[in-house]
């Protein structure tokens, strides 16, 4: 990195896309933590998709896909983005050397499996992981992992075959950073329309997969989990904990880290109602946790037959406690 | 959560590492916390590794005794399953099973190789080993 630019700060994050997304905004000159970027790009979610086969299981997700959360922030902060994908890995590997030389910042999607500073219980193929480089050093790229407490090293060639993994959601190399970020913004008007769209997200889609029924139908197959089926069941429930726990999900499938964007959100605007609404769904979030937990209790002992009913109901009582949040959410963001 | 609830357990997924979390202090206000571990997120976690390994496991006897080729092994072993190999290999599922069979594997090409090679980041010469240690 040359001498004039300003250092890189690496900053630990609870989630990879807001992490990366507060960073680059940071180091361009718009201070942003880590939950404002995940709220104003409206990323809070809950889908049940029974078609996206994870190992088998059906994809349980508390967040808008990969790559919602760059696209949305940026657009709605004005800030350009810029998005390269390579269909060549050689190609791609030298537009990210001239990028840092150039001393820039990149963006990276890559798979968690190849990176080998991951621990390696946590390392399983999922594509969508995102990072920052922000320089590089002989054979190794100074990484800014932001799931991780400091910034990290990674080999080219390491590097280089998690950026191009085949699979589901494909990197294919992507690299993306952000220029002429707008330092002045009507806060007022950003809050109002992200904290819309997620109501609309989670409370309004006519899908029965999406949002609040999503999550009853989540519920439902809960319900209707055959007690015979021990071993199925168990590997069901855990797969849910793990889909709302693991990889940067800031605990509780992202609802504490919602929570704290309401939170700084009603300070910046002076509104207790918004105040208010994070301190429900902070609530809703230990719910979230308590329903992780009732799922591995369940999964937990072998020889008794677990009963799934209060776990459905807790669910119901989730989906219920969301609803009547957004319903308020809703009506706050048109006052 | 508060900042007090923030788990602690030390989880061994963790690999000594601390993930961040967020959480309200004793005046209800938010910042982010480090924890080292969730139980209940640990054992879910190694539930999910502890299955791989036991299918790893009986691919590995079943190759052993002659009855599968070793790709179904080194799939559990990289942490895949078959629609993931065949979407990273190009192949169809079917014909990653037919060449599970101990006898179609050592007339695979170098070509169809390579490209199981590269799913499991191994050496394509490894591959090629095992097909002489099956004929």
């Amino acid at each position: 990195m040359s001498s004039f630019q300003q250092p890189f700060q690496h900053q630990q994050s609870a989630h990879c896309e807001s992490g990366v997304m507060a960073s680059l905004l940071t180091h361009a000159g718009l201070p942003m933590s880590e939950p404002m970027a995940f709220g104003l790009a409206s990323s809070l979610a809950f889908a049940y998709l029974p078609i996206v086969k994870l190992s088998g299981m059906p994809l349980v997700a508390y967040r808008m896909p990969p790559k919602y959360l760059i696209k949305t922030l940026s657009k709605r902060l004005g800030a350009k983005l810029h998005a390269r994908t390579f269909s060549n890995p050689e190609q791609g590997r030298r537009e990210l050397d001239a990028a840092l030389d150039s001393g820039r910042l990149a963006g990276l999607q890559s798979s968690v499996f190849w990176l080998p500073y991951f621990p390696a219980e946590m390392r399983f193929h999922f594509n969508a992981h995102n990072l920052l480089a922000y320089g590089r050093e002989g054979n190794e790229y100074l990484i800014s992992d932001p799931v991780f407490e400091q910034p990290v090293r990674c080999a080219v060639e390491d590097l280089q075959k998690a950026r191009f993994a085949k699979g589901a959601l494909a990197a294919k190399g992507l690299m993306y950073w952000l220029d002429d970020v707008p330092l002045e913004q009507d806060w007022s008007k950003l809050i109002r329309q992200s904290v819309l769209s997620t109501t609309r997200i989670l409370d309004g889609m006519p899908l029965p997969w999406i949002g609040v029924r999503g999550i009853q139908h989540l519920a439902k197959q809960i319900d209707k989990l055959d007690p015979a089926q021990s071993k199925y069941n168990r590997l069901y429930l855990t797969h849910i904990v793990r889909m709302q726990e693991e990889i940067g999900t800031g605990g509780a499938g992202f609802r504490f880290m919602y929570a704290s964007f309401l939170q700084e959100a009603g300070e910046k605007l002076g509104d207790s109602s918004l105040q208010e609404a994070s301190a429900q769904l902070t609530a809703i979030g230990d719910n979230w946790r308590q329903f992780a937990s009732a799922c591995v209790r369940a999964s937990r002992n072998k020889g008794e037959t677990p009963n799934f009913a209060p776990i459905a109901e807790s669910l119901r009582g989730i989906a219920l406690q969301e609803r009547g949040l957004m319903k308020e959410l809703a009506a706050w963001s048109k006052r | 959560m508060k900042l007090d609830d923030v788990p602690q357990d030390h989880s061994s997924t963790y690999g000594g590492h601390c993930k961040l979390v967020y959480a309200v202090d004793a005046s209800g206000h938010y910042q982010g916390a480090q924890s080292d571990g969730w139980e209940p997120e640990a054992f879910a976690t190694q539930m999910a590794v502890a299955e791989l390994q036991e299918q790893e496991a009986e691919a590995l006897a079943a190759w052993q005794r002659g009855e599968l080729s070793p790709l179904k092994c080194l799939m559990y072993r990289y942490r895949l399953d078959e629609p993931a190999l065949a979407q990273i290999t190009g192949l169809w599922q079917w014909r990653i099973r037919r060449h599970f069979r101990p006898n179609i594997y050592p007339k695979l090409s170098a070509a169809i190789l390579a490209r199981y090679a590269e799913a499991f980041g191994l050496p394509v010469e490894q591959l090629i080993t095992y097909q002489k240690d099956l004929a």
